[in-house]
């Protein structure tokens, strides 16, 4: 299971400092989310298109991840523009488009977009461990920092093992179908991955008091801010006031 | 049973995350540095378990199992799933940052209850009692976060009615389906390590 698909690169976005992107990547995300004038929403996806441009992602990587985005697009576009009308225009056919169906259907398909652009430029572009380690600068509580790194060091740990008694049911001839004996199987099988994940916590952490832990978990590289960030926050704060002037001045 | 962003207001999306803190802070509070591994290990298994797809009639399902999460981690359901949600906008943009609170808060909360009305029933009674409870933790928790995402989708705007009735609607074979397998799970759990569920 790989999941850090943007995380390694040579663009100007993965050498910067993730305090700064996350930083930024909050920000906007509140902006976009909470703007509603149509200039500022096409104007973000320009802004979150040149980002992902500028990180030099994967161009394959980035549509595939668009797409699932938007299949809950494509919901709202089959479910939100109509409306039941009480006398029908053509008989049988009692529906009729609905203008600001549309309009929200569009107003969020701009920002889910422009959002999840961003997201991809802006924080995937960091290893997920540096993000963790930005979040621990801004005083994220100790625990949950804990829970967020134990979390995503063991999930494939985890995946390699229900892989593992994946195919031990399938060598032993197992078929899934809708029957009981299939839901007994999964729901086993389930029982087993958490009996053996429970197992392998309690050693974690036994491991970690041998090793002297005493609730502090320890960052052992270090973030150097650099004048190429303090640039990147004046440049992003300059682009989120613009989007906000524009918004302002279309209400 | 995730709500994209750009969908709610920010009223909505304030009041999620807001909630979703103060369950964050009691889990967090409630849960000692030894629990802290056993509750991310066991949210990265749930996360595992939910790229399963289980087959429930010519369709397939993936399993939600915020019920069996709430059995196991009570309170810590919060954290757990504040993680998992916050890893899979960042990773896979599901979701996102701003809707972060609402939909943890739409997921935990009924897993919670769950844990607070029926946790008791799975470690006590009889052969049958726990296999009842386990069926209706699976079941209503995964009901509840549907009725809590329909709600949240109604808060956007009337055109969402449709919408909110569809999640409904949707979920009524799999709440069938998370029952079954979570009650399936607590009787195995009973077997195999009872502790698991918090029995002596």
């Amino acid at each position: 299971m790989h999941l850090e698909t943007f995380a390694h690169g040579h663009s100007p976005l993965h050498r910067l400092d993730p305090r700064a992107k996350l930083a930024a990547a909050i920000g906007y995300s509140l902006l976009v989310a909470l703007g509603h004038d149509w200039a500022m929403l096409w104007a973000a996806l320009g802004v979150s298109l040149a980002a992902v441009l500028t990180a030099r992602l994967r161009p394959w990587e980035v549509l595939k991840r668009l797409l699932a985005v938007n299949t809950f697009m494509a919901m709202l576009w089959v479910l939100l523009p109509w409306q039941v009308v009480e006398a029908p225009a053509w008989p049988g056919l009692g529906l009729a488009l609905n203008t600001h169906g549309v309009e929200l259907a569009l107003v969020i398909t701009l920002k889910g977009n422009a959002l999840a652009l961003a997201l991809m430029a802006l924080v995937a572009t960091s290893p997920i461990n540096q993000v963790f380690h930005a979040l621990a600068h801004w005083r994220t509580p100790q625990k949950l920092l804990q829970i967020f790194f134990f979390f995503y060091r063991y999930l494939h740990v985890l995946h390699r093992e229900y892989h593992r008694l994946d195919w031990g049911m399938r060598v032993r001839g197992f078929v899934p179908g809708s029957n009981w004996h299939t839901y007994r199987t999964y729901a086993h099988l389930l029982g087993m991955l958490l009996v053996r994940s429970y197992d392998r916590a309690e050693r974690v952490y036994q491991a970690m008091l041998c090793r002297g832990f005493h609730g502090t978990y320890w960052v052992l590289d270090h973030f150097a801010w650099q004048r190429r960030d303090g640039i990147f926050c004046g440049l992003w704060a300059g682009v989120l006031l613009l989007l906000l002037l524009l918004g302002r001045a279309g209400l | 049973m995730h709500i994209s962003e750009g969908v709610l207001g920010g009223v909505v999306l304030a009041a999620g995350a807001g909630l979703s803190l103060a369950g964050v802070a009691v889990g967090l509070k409630k849960l000692d540095y030894g629990q802290m591994p056993k509750v991310a290990i066991l949210a990265a298994a749930f996360f595992v378990a939910s790229l399963v797809s289980v087959p429930i009639g010519p369709a397939k399902a993936h399993l939600v199992l915020n019920g069996l999460l709430g059995l196991l981690l009570g309170w810590g359901a919060f954290p757990a799933l504040l993680v998992a949600l916050a890893l899979q906008a960042v990773l896979f943009q599901f979701g996102g940052l701003t809707t972060l609170g609402v939909n943890t808060f739409n997921m935990a909360l009924p897993a919670v209850l769950c844990y607070l009305v029926l946790g008791g029933l799975t470690r006590n009674g009889g052969q049958r009692m726990p296999l009842l409870a386990g069926f209706l933790a699976g079941s209503l928790s995964v009901g509840g976060s549907a009725l809590l995402v329909a709600a949240t989708l109604y808060t956007a705007g009337q055109e969402f009615l449709t919408m909110a009735h569809l999640v409904v609607v949707a979920h009524l074979p799999v709440m069938v389906l998370e029952g079954v397998i979570t009650a399936a799970t607590v009787g195995f759990l009973r077997r195999v390590r009872p502790a698991m569920l918090g029995m002596a």
